[in-house]
């Protein structure tokens, strides 16, 4: 058994080796040491908890079970899971996380002896208090990441949900929320205590369901916020420095990610919140629809367009992911560089479901990092290119951004796609893309259109090259 | 007047905010997935209080109501630590420069 002291300077120790974890991410060369650093972290609190109870009795055994059990579970998921689900296992990551600080709230809550909070019925106010923030942050962060995950997944529709009253219930829930804390508090019973848990899940399931697939970049990194705050809240109950300090660092990651994406979206954090948006009331743009003329054409129009250029620029989105094309298009840019073209990838923040998501579909298929461009980086060059290959995407490109301030997205960041010499544009069909509105790029005197399923037109263009 | 270690705790947690907000801008675009996904390995450092719970049981019964809870929030904090570190080992091991000889 070693001091109290003791054990919370390794804490403070493991809470600056994930400092350096996420600091290592400033640059892919440093990223594998920063992951390695936060293992050594985790090893090293783990190590602490064990040694600072002494207690290796019969219990100690079940601990190592029960640790084991998940290891395995995680470490098969972690190899198993294809790099197009990651936003998937992301969100069900976090709500494991949610769960365990609810679980490790309620254990706390019923037996308060055991982490020298009081007794049951006596617990220290301010412990209660934080055990009770922790517990329904991670109840919110847990039903909302099962519904962000069900949608994601695609057992849940990714259209929104909404109906009447939604907001005026969202806040009443929320205000309650805050009176039986007050009472919970007051009065220490367990029966407010579990109606605290049931009406948290509650919420956090009625946060996520009205909003839409496409802004699931917003949600998850919101969620990833709040497991974040709630293992801070936790800390703060067990008085663990390396627990408060990691659940700073999460929470604030989180919330900077999530302000990113909104800006990527030109959207505010409540806009997005509220849901609701790319909901099915596309009344005005389907009339004068038929009457636009499209060039559309096929592999080898496109092979030839592609041969005959000098760079080409390609523009994935979350389409690639759908249709699993991150190797096909690797391999038909390998062609084109055989061929002394120059290509470099564009993404823009938003593309895909959840941030990076592209970069990391491109890593895995091989794409060196460097030829791959964030907005601002590469905007500026659409004009000197003579090809752009969409393949994918489709509000991130669409001009109407810029110049129409009666369209939904007037003011996002687009990629300049149009200014290139010509635009290919894989896609299944005219569709609108999510925000329900019509890319004027497809009409565009220099746009070629190319219907077909992304991995297969991409196989076939090599093909013809 | 003595100081209330609560007091401490919170300076902590403002100064680990800041040092989040100014770390996690530095972070390139390209890698806030792996971002995500060590975020959510290193939160799941609440199994030092699942452990404690765990082990909160008197000897006679290990898995009374309480540590019930505690056992079952370790193996959901191993899933995340297991499988938060190994995926972002994976996909940090496909970020490649490019070759110089092609």
């Amino acid at each position: 058994m070693i001091s109290a002291n003791l054990s919370a300077i390794f804490y403070l120790i493991s809470g600056v080796l994930f400092i350096l974890a996420l600091r290592g991410l400033s640059s892919p060369e440093t990223s594998r040491q920063g992951n390695f650093f936060g293992i050594i972290g985790m090893v090293i609190a783990i190590t602490v908890t064990f040694l600072s109870i002494g207690n290796f009795s019969s219990g100690f055994i079940y601990v190592l079970i029960f640790l084991l059990v998940g290891g395995i579970i995680g470490a098969f998921i972690a190899y198993k899971i294809p790099m197009t689900a990651m936003p998937e296992l992301v969100a069900g990551f976090h709500s494991l996380v949610g769960l365990a600080a609810v679980f490790v709230a309620i254990s706390a809550f019923l037996n308060p002896e055991a982490f020298n909070l009081g007794s049951i019925g006596n617990i220290k106010l301010g412990s209660l208090i934080e055990m009770s923030i922790g517990a329904a942050v991670g109840a919110i962060t847990f039903s909302g990441s099962i519904i962000a995950f069900l949608k994601l997944q695609g057992i849940m529709s990714g259209s929104p949900i909404t109906f009447r009253g939604q907001h005026p219930l969202n806040a009443l829930i929320l205000v309650s929320i805050i009176i039986v804390t007050y009472f919970l508090c007051s009065t220490q019973s367990s029966n407010l205590f579990w109606i605290l848990l049931v009406i948290s899940f509650l919420i956090g399931f009625l946060l996520i369901i009205p909003i839409g697939g496409a802004d699931m970049p917003v949600v998850i990194s919101m969620l990833n916020s709040y497991s974040g705050w709630a293992a801070a809240g936790i800390g703060f109950t067990l008085e663990n420095t390396a627990l408060i300090i990691t659940g700073a660092l999460v929470g604030s990651s989180g919330a900077i990610l999530s302000y990113i994406m909104c800006k990527g979206m030109n959207r505010s954090f409540f806009n997005v919140i509220l849901g609701g948006f790319g909901a099915t009331d596309q009344s005005s743009p389907t009339e004068n629809k038929e009457q636009k003329p499209v060039k559309s054409g096929n592999a080898e129009d496109a092979a030839f367009l592609m041969k005959n250029a000098s760079s080409v620029i390609i523009v994935p989105g979350y389409g690639m992911a759908v249709a699993q094309a991150q190797h096909a298009l690797r391999e038909m840019v390998d062609t084109l560089k055989k061929n002394d073209i120059k290509v470099s990838y564009a993404i823009h923040p938003v593309a895909g479901r959840m941030p990076g998501h592209m970069n990391v579909l491109l890593a895995e298929a091989n794409v060196p990092y460097d030829e791959v461009f964030e907005l601002e980086e590469i905007n500026n060059d659409f004009a000197n290119t003579d090809v752009a290959f969409v393949i994918g995407a489709n509000d991130v490109t669409n001009p109407a951004a810029k110049s129409d301030p009666q369209s939904p997205i007037y003011g996002m960041p687009v990629l300049d796609v149009e200014k290139c010499k010509s635009v290919l544009f894989v896609k299944r069909s005219l569709s609108p893309g999510y925000a329900g509105i019509d890319n004027d790029l497809f009409y565009k005197e220099n746009t070629l259109m190319l219907f077909a399923d992304a991995k297969k037109m991409t196989e076939d263009i090599t093909k013809n090259l | 007047m003595e100081i209330d270690p609560f007091i401490f705790r919170l300076s902590i947690f403002i100064l680990s905010i800041f040092i989040g907000y100014y770390v996690v801008w530095s972070v390139t675009p390209s890698l806030h997935t792996p971002l995500m996904s060590v975020t959510n390995a290193i939160s799941s450092v609440i199994i030092v209080g699942a452990i404690i719970a765990g082990l909160a049981g008197n000897f006679e019964s290990i898995f009374n109501f309480s540590s019930i809870f505690g056992f079952l929030a370790i193996s959901l904090a191993a899933i995340n630590i297991f499988g938060g570190f190994l995926v972002t080992q994976r996909m940090l091991a496909m970020y490649k420069k490019k070759k110089k000889d092609r």
